[in-house]
């Protein structure tokens, strides 16, 4: 391997995506390098999920490429741990916490073999990790929000991930839990995970984002922490919305305090 | 009780619930943790077309049934799985095109229609040495598609999209369960009949489900539940001149209402 193959773990390039009859994505180029911590924004429907679904195989792309891992995001994708949105769940679903971040073990490759000790150790770390260990006896069903999607952290986790992608993971959580679970991510990127997450939650995610992009059809992203005057011209509502929202000062390039 | 037991067709209606119970209780519960009950209720109403045509035909309803049930799983976890909108109109009607056309076949078929009517309410006092062979063959063919997938099966169930993420053969697991769904389901109906299988394949799972959180746990205490709905139903409808299928039905109704009423009144109970 190169020194470029080995630190470009997503390249997107002229993506065109969206469902049968509508088009969320357009032109979208996008490259995650290892140690990236991005965080993308933008209204809902403005092609989120949809963006993390072609990353991860689950939904066919119309036009460009996408490379995960230097492979198709089918095959690539076994490199990434994905943290679905909450509201997917099955918020009743009789099953404990040890046994959800258990899945985290299994993949294609595995189907006929038992899971063994050394899986085990690794799913005591994970919940050690995420402070979710001393529940791993639990039901999820009577976890908090924030307790859940730590769980959830850490079965993708498990999967022993280059890259983590997490969609909406504050959704439902109280304010609390917000920032105990920005700053496991925080920790998890430092020990060197890769992570891509998008929200509309923009006032937390600035304080713990390395980069940050604007997603509505396209994508405005240049591997800055700032938000760009480009970003925020009319049309690309995204930003605009959230600035109404309160945005912190600093997340405005400085250009834009002085005007 | 001991004269009870010296019965032939007793022993072959115990035997029956044996057998029965241990398909309703694994497959049960994967039925109601992915949420596919009313697909099972579909397969099974649609299954009597195949009675009816095998009937006319003047072969072994059970062939039809399996070939129906077969056939309609398929059809319908089909559905399910590719059209995004109106799926349950799409079953619903399936469901009753089925139903109608075993009808159809048994209005042309002359002669004495009876047992046809043991396809619907059910008749575990009836079941033949056939019937528990076929039974013991299905349970034999669940009970190692599930342990050979156990983990599979469990993660798709809870979810699905993260299994995909992994690797795991969804599509082909889906298809094995509807199969199994398919093959309990024509087993259920000798005993239960088919309009009241959705009832012994949801109940025990259900009650499991709000107590257990093991999804194997739950399977054992679906199969236990399942055992004595029916040999609590077979006995109380023997004593009392009863339905034996609308029995074992109504005692696992009421075990199903005291459960959900305990569960309601105190939240936080064995858990």
């Amino acid at each position: 391997m190169t020194a470029i193959e080995s630190t470009t773990q997503v390249e997107i390039k002229n993506l065109y995506g969206g469902y049968d009859h509508e088009t969320v994505l357009e032109d979208i180029n996008l490259t995650i390098h290892e140690n990236d911590f991005i965080g993308l924004i933008g209204p809902n429907g403005g092609g989120k999920t949809t963006l993390l679904k072609i990353i991860l195989g689950l939904l066919p792309y119309k036009k460009g490429s996408v490379l995960v891992m230097g492979h198709s995001p089918q095959k690539g994708r076994q490199h990434i741990g994905y943290v679905p949105q909450f509201a997917i769940f099955d918020s009743d679903f009789p099953i404990s916490v040890y046994d959800v971040v258990k899945m985290g073990r299994l993949s294609g490759k595995r189907v006929f073999q038992r899971l063994t000790g050394e899986d085990d150790a690794i799913v005591e770390e994970k919940l050690a990790w995420v402070d979710m260990l001393d529940y791993k006896n639990r039901g999820i069903r009577e976890l908090s929000g924030g307790q859940r999607q730590r769980v959830y952290i850490a079965r993708a986790l498990a999967t022993e991930p280059e890259l983590l992608l997490l969609d909406e993971p504050t959704v439902s959580v109280d304010f609390e839990s917000r920032t105990k679970i920005y700053e496991l991510l925080h920790d998890i990127n430092r020990q060197g995970v890769t992570i891509l997450m998008v929200s509309h939650d923009l006032n937390v995610i600035s304080s713990y984002v390395k980069t940050i992009g604007c997603l509505n059809r396209n994508l405005h992203y240049h591997g800055q922490k700032e938000i760009t005057e480009e970003m925020l011209k009319s049309g690309y509502n995204c930003p605009v919305e959230l600035i109404a929202h309160g945005l912190p000062h600093r997340v405005l390039a400085e250009h834009q305090e002085g005007r | 009780m001991t004269e009870l037991l010296s019965y032939g067709f007793m022993q072959n209606a115990l035997m029956a619930a044996v057998l029965v119970s241990l398909a309703s209780g694994i497959i049960g519960t994967l039925v109601v943790l992915k949420r596919m009950v009313f697909i099972s209720g579909g397969v099974a109403h649609t299954a009597y077309g195949g009675v009816g045509l095998a009937f006319y035909l003047g072969i072994n309803p059970i062939f039809g049934a399996v070939a129906f049930s077969l056939m309609a799983s398929f059809l319908m976890g089909y559905v399910q799985r590719k059209t995004r909108q109106r799926q349950d109109t799409l079953i619903g009607v399936m469901w009753a095109i089925g139903m109608a056309i075993g009808i159809i076949f048994a209005d042309l078929t002359p002669g004495y229609k009876a047992d046809l009517m043991s396809y619907l309410f059910g008749s575990i006092l009836a079941v033949t040495n056939t019937d528990l062979l076929l039974m013991l063959a299905v349970d034999i063919l669940v009970i190692s598609l599930v342990a050979l997938f156990y983990k599979e099966l469990q993660a798709t169930a809870f979810d699905e999209t993260f299994a995909r993420v992994r690797n795991l053969p969804v599509d082909l697991l889906y298809v094995i369960l509807v199969a199994m769904i398919g093959l309990s389901v024509v087993m259920l109906m000798r005993v239960v009949g088919l309009i009241m299988i959705i009832a012994l394949l949801t109940v025990p799972a259900a009650i499991g489900a709000m107590y257990l959180k093991n999804m194997k746990h739950i399977m054992w205490l679906a199969t236990g539940l399942s055992l004595i709905f029916t040999i609590g139903g077979l006995l109380i409808s023997y004593y009392f001149n009863l339905s034996s299928g609308a029995t074992i039905i109504l005692v696992s109704g009421v075990f199903y209402l005291g459960a959900l009423a305990l569960h309601r009144f105190c939240r936080r109970c064995p858990e």
